[in-house]
């Protein structure tokens, strides 16, 4: 990213800072998340949208392009697509090539698991189009307990076949947790080694996130070790702005510093729900849906959330810190999901004063909930007790219960073909 | 970056109008820049058409006494890989 503009003339009134004329908006994002799918083959303990179940309500592929056609008008030079986990559904490589094809760019995030080496290849011959794996531990140990068993292996693999097939600069991301903290220096060397890019974003207590939030988030010691660490490594490293509450330790870190949510970033999500950003679904955040008239154009520039955020914030109680022009109060959905008022200090602050706020909250207070829940509900059913069951043909080797029992399953009430349930070999 | 030679947006870069001068990404570096001169997006735009860089800068109202403070923004648009030399 590079600012332009002449340089001053002597003795001109300086041009305002960009970040400052972000803060009234934009025509249109920069930067779009299009999560595409709840449904995902894995169940991440920190997910940020609670993903497992695909919704039945997801956009159809048709919606889907008319969404790419709105972004294509509307110039949104890529989208950030995620889930759930995009590829499983069996229009994504359909819609990736319709995008790069109307000029939009796709960056999709994935765990990995479709990245075949065919598709690898496939990827890697068109230029509008990067890849970001997944990753939360640079061992299997520290992944694995995050991401699922076999996870970090699929990830492994898929890098591997993005390499072999010629893909340079792909992202390696990683959500930043106390368990992976100290092994920073062995991500980028697994990024080197693929030569992908490291991608380091911060965990958020959204969606499954709430519930480890506490024992996941880094100490205050590994925030100033982060820290460090990104200085050090400064440009090399992508963040996607995710750290900006860490400039309160004194040098602001590359990137526009700022809560983009509303003003340059958004979400829209697989039901066409358009929040102010990826990791605030809860209807507090929701801007409109992409199926009303007018589209996703009409919720991202006339919205009364989005016009709302884009008039100049309150910094509350951090108004006075001394660091509040470099953090601005920190990540609206970080305060939100942890009870904290939103005009006020970060749950992470590094002056302490989120903490101190933390400690204060009473034991009747109710923390929001995300307003989605997609996640698979294999966890709830095994701490219930009950087990998922369903309803087959008595296998033949128990003899019969009934001397005409059924040999097939019955045939539904709603089904259409007159020839329902007639079967040949029947007798 | 000489001024006086033809030059034009890479084939790759787009370029989108914003209330305070422009966004340009370039799509296959993925690199984001951000023009705070409304009249900086005004020579771009002349560029393809103009016979020189200096003389997009004049066609776009650019002060004779200014277009050095131009030709410095230029040459970052062209060390970005933003601008190409066209073939005259």
């Amino acid at each position: 990213m590079t600012l332009l503009a002449p340089p001053p003339a002597s003795g001109a009134v300086p041009a305002p800072r960009l970040v400052d004329l972000f803060e009234y908006g934009l025509d249109a994002p920069i930067c779009l998340t299009w999560e595409l799918t709840y449904a995902c083959n894995l169940s991440c303990v920190h997910c940020l949208s609670s993903s497992g179940r695909r919704d039945p309500r997801e956009l159809t592929t048709e919606e889907c392009k008319a969404v790419i056609d709105e972004l294509e008008r509307m110039q949104v030079f890529y989208v950030n697509i995620g889930g759930g986990e995009p590829t499983v559904r069996p229009d994504f490589w359909e819609l990736v090539e319709y995008a790069t094809q109307h000029h939009v760019g796709v960056k999709f995030s994935t765990n990995g698991v479709k990245i075949t080496p065919e598709i690898a290849s496939m990827l890697a011959k068109n230029s509008y189009v990067d890849v970001q794996i997944s990753l939360d531990g640079a061992t299997a140990d520290v992944n694995d307990a995050i991401r699922g068993p076999k996870s970090y292996d699929t990830a492994m693999n898929a890098m591997q076949n993005l390499k072999d097939a010629g893909m340079k600069n792909f992202k390696l991301s990683v959500v930043c947790t106390r368990t992976n903290i100290p092994q920073l220096d062995e991500f980028k060397a697994i990024a080197d080694r693929y030569g992908a890019q490291l991608r380091l974003t911060r965990l958020r207590p959204s969606g499954r996130g709430a519930d480890v939030w506490d024992e996941l988030h880094p100490t205050a010691e590994q925030q100033r070790e982060l820290y460090d660490w990104l200085i050090a490594n400064g440009d090399g490293v992508l963040t996607g702005d995710s750290f900006f509450h860490l400039s309160a330790f004194g040098k602001a870190l590359p990137g526009l510093n700022l809560c983009g949510a509303g003003r340059v970033v958004c979400l829209i999500d697989p039901v066409g729900d358009v929040y102010a950003c990826p990791f605030a679904i809860h209807d507090e955040f929701l801007a409109g849906n992409i199926r009303m008239p007018g589209g996703f154009q009409e919720v991202w520039q006339k919205s009364e959330l989005f016009t709302r955020l884009r008039e100049p914030q309150s910094g509350g109680a951090c108004t006075s810190c001394q660091f509040f022009d470099t953090c601005k109060g920190g990540c609206m959905a970080a305060k939100f999901f942890t009870g904290l008022p939103l005009d006020g200090p970060d749950p992470e602050c590094v002056q302490g004063y989120g903490e101190q706020l933390l400690q204060q909250r009473g034991d009747d207070l109710v923390i929001a909930k995300p307003s989605q829940d997609h996640s698979h509900r294999t966890d709830k059913w095994s701490k219930s007790g009950k087990v998922p069951v369903s309803i087959t043909p008595r296998p033949a080797g128990l003899g019969p219960i009934m001397t005409t029992g059924p040999k097939s399953m019955p045939v539904s009430a709603c089904e259409e073909s007159p020839l329902a349930g007639f079967s040949p070999q029947a007798d | 970056m000489d001024l006086d030679r033809a030059w034009e947006l890479h084939p790759q870069v787009s370029v989108r109008p914003e209330p305070f001068g422009a966004l340009l990404y370039h799509f296959g570096t993925r690199k984001l820049s951000f023009l705070k001169d409304p009249r900086l997006l005004e020579v771009l735009r002349g560029l393809s058409d103009a016979p020189t860089a200096r003389a997009a800068c004049l066609a776009a109202g650019v002060p004779e006494g200014e277009v050095r403070r131009f030709e410095i923004a230029l040459e970052s648009l062209e060390q970005s890989k933003m601008l190409v030399e066209r073939p005259s």
